[in-house]
């Protein structure tokens, strides 16, 4: 059966305030949560291996992995309940790698568990790098298409037709797999995601679909493995170093304008806007 | 031990409890009430992803989930929608005398429909003539020559009535007995001569379904009697034992909405100069609320940790229906108040939490019934 491999990180609550301390973020008191990204990533694998005619046939088997300190894997478990197969876990804090390190024990993982596709988000929402399903792409030597808005898998031709959002539109492209994704927002709307077997116009719910009670408790009694960074030959952190972390300036308070001339005054002179 | 903690289970349990009642139920609600329509689909979506029956136990195909876990996702639900936690979990109401009376043959006949199916189950035990008097139930069932009963009668006020695939109910063998008559049964949507009334126009909660059902000369076999004829009346108090504490989540749920819609308003709404929450009289309001919610959640946490160690517990699950959903009715009093004029209008959340509120002190036992279970309890004691 295809293999898909998904990638999933835990980031802090991007919807709270960060404290800062010494120089840096001070996350001993976050709340941590999947990366938004990341779901899209596993509704699309989910989509891709569902027969929705069917619930029991599946057409794809989905791992999930995930580097990241082994007891903190709430996610992992998240993601298994919606509907993942089961887990790799790289039991490490990520943040002490850098996305070379990242993406070359993702590589490794890829390549043991012989894969067909690897998933993963555009970017996490907290680094924003944007680099590490590239990376693993190159790592693998697989063709990629990233971006991605529309997934449609051909499994005549074991290829995938992706719609990529480009910065002046969509640019569909085609690659044999096995190849790597990384997916955007718009992957989950209702019919982004076809796999040639459900039909052409099925709706799935708008969104990553909510994790079922049941799905919730046969979670735990998926499997899971964990391995560590030096099983997969990654000795190094990497090069990469985060230096200082700064707080965004505050705002300047706003002003209040008495009249429309005064307004567009001082856009021309003040914020030279105009 | 009590212990009024969540696993890590349960929060993941809750969290997709909470993010359907923030993403699929809050988005609808208030069409559901203007329309008065039925969110079928909806509800198809909360069976999917087992919000419904989720105390079904595992042997019928079921979670098999603790009465707790039932109740903190009621209060998930009740924050989105009162009306919509009510449809939702009256299949708990109404599997409960199959729970409770049932043989384990009747059990995997019904029950196991539940999880098979979407599908809905109703309770009905009301009457036109007998709510809080379910001893004076006028609902007859004859016994026939060589096996089985004949059933006929009314019931009122039952909930998804008209889209219920299955009703348990209960029934008297002879009204001179008393509660010592009542029976309680199963019978299916489309047996012969079983029908439903009018639909209930109703103040709030206007997503559920409330009808009449009516019951003519219908066949009841032996195997659809749950327990012995004349032992329903204790089936029936068992069930709002078992019951009561949901009630209480929803209340608490509905209290936790107040205060969140308050809170964010207050900071918004400036009179005098300055946010309405700046005024002391706004925050005492807002403070109350918050101690009712607190102890509302914990009550009905008591009363389903009970439940759930098989204590006796119709004095907790009193307590807890009681105290919240009085509550519930004085935190969306207050909510409506908090956003003055605004509160009154439809276009605001608050005005449809005061109208389904007001059921919680109404269903399952009135708030005058609870307190005379309650009273019932101190004195017998003394
Ligand atoms: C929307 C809705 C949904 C419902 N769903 C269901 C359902 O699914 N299944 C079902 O079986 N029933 C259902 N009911 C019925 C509900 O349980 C009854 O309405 C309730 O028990 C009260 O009965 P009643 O309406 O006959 O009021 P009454 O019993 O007539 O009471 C009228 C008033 O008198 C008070 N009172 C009555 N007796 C005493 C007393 N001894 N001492 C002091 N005060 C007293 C009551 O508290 C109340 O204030 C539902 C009702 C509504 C409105």
């Amino acid at each position: 059966m295809t293999k898909i491999l998904v990638t999933v990180k835990r980031i802090p609550d991007p919807d709270e305030n960060l404290k800062f301390a010494n120089g840096g973020l001070d996350l001993s008191s976050v709340k941590w949560v999947p990366n938004a990204f990341d779901e899209y990533a596993v509704e699309t694998a989910l989509r891709l291996a569902e027969d929705v005619g069917s619930k029991k046939t599946k057409h794809a088997e989905i791992i999930v992995l995930s580097i990241c300190p082994a007891k903190q894997r709430q996610h992992m478990t998240q993601f298994l309940a919606m509907g993942g197969d089961r887990g790799v876990i790289v039991d490490a804090n990520d943040a002490d790698y850098d996305t070379a390190a990242i993406a070359k024990m993702i590589a490794k993982v890829a390549q043991d568990e012989g894969v067909d596709m690897v998933i993963t988000g555009k970017l996490s929402q907290d680094n924003e790098g944007n680099q590490v399903g590239q990376r693993v792409a190159a790592l693998l030597g697989w063709p990629q298409a990233c971006f991605a808005a529309e997934v449609d898998w051909d499994q005549g031709s074991n290829s995938l037709k992706v719609a990529r959002e480009v910065d002046d539109g969509v640019e569909t492209k085609q690659v044999p797999l096995p190849a790597l994704v990384t997916v955007d927002l718009r992957v989950v709307l209702p019919t982004s995601v076809r796999n040639g077997i459900n039909p052409a116009d099925h709706k799935f719910t708008d969104g990553p679909r909510l994790a079922s009670l049941r799905g919730i408790t046969m979670a735990k009694r998926k499997k899971v493995k964990t391995v560590t960074p030096a099983d997969l030959g990654v000795e190094s952190a990497g090069g990469e170093k985060t230096t200082t972390i700064n707080k965004p300036a505050a705002r300047a308070a706003g002003q209040m304008v008495g009249s429309v001339e005064e307004l567009v005054e001082k856009l021309a002179t003040e914020a030279k806007v105009l | 031990m009590f212990n009024p903690t969540i696993s890590e289970e349960q929060s993941q349990l809750l969290e997709t409890a909470r993010k359907f009642a923030v993403e699929r139920i809050i988005p609808v609600a208030h069409e559901y009430d203007e329309t008065e329509k039925f969110p079928t689909e909806l509800f198809r979506e909360a069976w999917e992803l087992g919000l419904m029956n989720v105390e079904l136990p595992e042997a019928y195909g079921g979670l098999g989930l603790s009465t707790l876990d039932g109740c903190l996702i009621a209060e998930e639900l009740g924050y989105g929608c009162a009306g919509i936690e009510t449809s939702i979990m009256c299949n708990h109401l109404g599997a409960l005398p199959l729970m409770v009376g049932g043989s384990e043959e009747q059990k995997d006949k019904w029950l196991g429909r539940l999880s098979e199916d979407f599908e809905f189950i109703s309770y009905a035990c009301s009457e036109p003539d007998a709510g809080s008097d379910v001893a004076g139930m006028k609902a007859k069932l004859t016994k026939k020559e060589g096996g089985g009963w004949i059933l006929n009668g009314q019931k009122r006020w039952i909930t998804n009535a008209s889209h219920a695939g299955i009703y348990t109910g209960f029934a008297t063998i002879d009204p001179a007995l008393k509660h010592k008559g009542i029976t309680a049964f199963v019978v299916d949507r489309n047996a012969k001569g079983v029908s439903v009334g009018k639909k209930e126009k109703k103040l709030g909660q206007r997503a559920s379904d409330t009808a009449d059902v009516l019951f003519e000369d219908v066949e009841i076999p032996d195997e659809q009697i749950l327990g012995e004829p004349g032992k329903g009346f204790y089936i029936a108090m068992e069930v709002f034992d078992k019951s009561r504490p949901m009630i209480g989540a929803c209340a608490a749920g509905l209290i936790r909405r107040c205060l969140d819609e308050s809170c964010k308003y207050a900071l918004e709404r400036k009179t005098f100069g300055v946010p309405i929450g700046n005024h002391q009289a706004i925050q005492m309001i807002l403070a109350d609320m918050a101690i009712s919610y607190e102890a509302s959640r914990l009550m009905y946490m008591k009363a389903a940790w009970e439940v759930d160690a098989g204590k006796k517990r119709t004095l907790t699950s009193s307590l807890a229906k009681c105290f919240s959903a009085d509550a519930a009715v004085k935190a969306a009093t207050d909510a409506v108040q908090v956003f003055g004029g605004y509160g009154y209008t439809r276009e605001y959340p608050v005005e449809k939490l005061y109208r389904d509120a007001k059921l919680l002190q109404i269903y399952e036992g009135t708030s005058q019934v609870q307190r005379m279970v309650i009273a019932r309890g101190l004195l017998r004691g003394a």
